[in-house]
């Protein structure tokens, strides 16, 4: 937004910045090469969703298109505390490039009906050996990811270490969220 | 293809710049017209040093606005561990605008009511009140929280403060021509000219007088921008609407003390706090009840309108 737009106070709602999203897949393979952490197949899209019939036509659209794909992953809604809507999908563990797709099918959907501001954060967590879970975010307005590492055992605390050290792989392979104000703690996702 | 379906005000964005335009204009008026009168008594050079005063002053305000602010109503500064909640809805707003994330604060007043200020969206801080986080839901206060950082990323303080120089060097001056009665003011031209520090006083008064109409003005033009990028951020209109109905309703039904306490600040509130002011007079510096609902009615009609 340009100063003199925020000047004369006409701000415009920010576009999602949708392609990053591709870079997830080869991100992967180094996830699994260097911490041993794989894909469960599963990835979820955060959005707002707006009141009104435009709104819903849109999401049954979206749930139709997924469901009627080739590979036909299971797909559901459900909503969080802060009023997002999660959309959460559900595929083949080993075809991460076939779940981004399914997302992006998803954002770009949302986009072409002129909801693309409302996109919050895309998902996909990761597992290791032990079954010890974290998520790779997607901040559509920035462009740029962050790993969200919940400590085990339910109470709401980050491990921080984790999450660093993540950050320093992935560093290279995808666009990293430097401010670390911008980590969104997402108690409470679906996935994780 | 991106699709969009914002709706812009260019109505709007004209008056809104017509009267910054005004405002400016009557600014260097003034210091022209304090050159002319201070030429006849030989010493022009005082109106321009009274104008950089002036200037002076007015970026002090700007720069100290968040500190007068927060003491002004009473303000705390609140970490994220205080209050989870109302944190993770500014993150997460902040992250869908892609804006700096303000500092937060909560002032414990039982008037509902929300503001923002600060220098810059770098250095802004939104204050709730704990009368708003009892009288909402956390939608309506989401749709709230969406205002005021609208109003940050406006810049409305900055904006709302440079508008107001004409102004505040109004008041300076009108103030000082008092003392110019007492002490100098003794240096006359010819027989019926007025005495300089009596044509300083009419100048500033009309001044003040254009100034306060046309700030108010531009307040209102400024809570309309705020209401409409606040509404599309959230995506929920109705909920912004039904905050406002509410915070509006409550304000008239509460005790007058507390509402006088905060009169200073009104123009920074999401509503204002006066008792008994109505909201249709041109010294209102919010936009009428019904004028801000027919704003959101439209956005959230363009929200839901199906594709064709």
């Amino acid at each position: 937004m340009g100063f003199l737009d925020s000047l004369l106070g006409r701000s415009r709602p920010k576009q999602a910045d949708l392609d990053a999203l591709f870079l997830v897949p080869s991100a992967a393979i180094t996830l699994q090469a260097s911490l041993g952490l794989r894909p469960p197949g599963r990835g979820s899209v955060c959005y707002r969703a707006a009141g009104g019939a435009a709104f819903a036509q849109t999401e049954a659209d979206i749930l139709s298109l997924l469901r009627d794909a080739p590979d036909a992953p299971e797909v559901s809604t459900s909503h969080d505390e802060f009023g997002y809507t999660w959309l959460v999908v559900d595929d083949d563990p080993d075809d991460v490039a076939g779940l981004c797709t399914d997302l992006h099918a998803v954002n770009t959907t949302l986009e072409a009906q002129g909801f693309g501001p409302g996109l919050l954060c895309s998902l996909v967590p990761f597992e290791d050996a032990a079954g010890r879970r974290v998520g790779l975010v997607y901040l559509y307005k920035q462009g740029t990811f962050y790993p969200f590492a919940p400590q085990p055992g339910g109470q709401r605390q980050r491990d921080s270490l984790l999450e660093i050290n993540l950050r320093e792989t992935l560093t290279g392979e995808l666009p990293v969220e430097q401010q670390t104000s911008r980590w969104l703690a997402l108690w409470g996702a679906p996935g994780l | 293809m991106a699709r969009t379906r914002f709706i812009g005000d260019a109505g709007l964005t004209a008056r809104m710049t017509l009267v910054m335009f005004l405002l400016g204009a009557l600014f260097v008026a003034l210091v022209a017209v304090l050159m002319g009168v201070f030429a006849q008594s030989g010493s022009p050079g005082i109106a321009l040093l009274v104008g950089v005063g002036g200037l002076g002053v007015v970026w002090w305000q700007w720069y100290s606005s968040d500190k007068v602010a927060m003491r002004a109503m009473g303000a705390r500064e609140v970490s994220p561990e205080q209050a989870p909640e109302l944190h993770g809805m500014i993150d997460r707003l902040c992250a869908m605008a892609d804006m700096p994330k303000p500092r937060v604060g909560v002032s414990d007043t039982h008037v509902p009511n929300a503001f923002a200020t600060g220098r810059s969206p770098d250095r802004a801080i939104v204050v709730v009140t704990t009368g708003i986080l009892r009288t909402l839901d956390a939608e309506e206060l989401e749709g709230v929280l969406a205002h005021e950082l609208a109003h940050v990323a406006h810049r409305d303080v900055l904006v709302m403060t440079v508008a107001s120089s004409a102004g505040i060097l109004a008041g300076m001056l009108a103030q000082g021509s008092r003392y110019g009665m007492f002490f100098g003011g003794n240096r006359r031209d010819g027989n019926n000219a007025l005495p300089v520090w009596l044509l300083v006083l009419l100048v500033s008064l009309v001044t003040y007088a254009i100034s306060f109409l046309l700030l108010k003005v531009l307040s209102r033009y400024r809570e309309l921008s705020a209401d409409r990028a606040g509404a599309h951020l959230t995506m929920k209109p109705q909920a912004l609407a039904s905050a406002l109905q509410k915070i509006t309703g409550e304000i008239n039904t509460i005790p007058d003390r507390d509402l006088r306490a905060s009169k200073s600040m009104n123009a920074f509130f999401i509503a204002p706090a006066i008792k008994g002011v109505s909201l249709k007079t041109l010294t209102s510096t919010h936009p009428s009840l019904e004028q801000r609902l027919e704003q959101l009615a439209k956005i959230q009609a363009e929200l839901g309108r199906p594709a064709g």
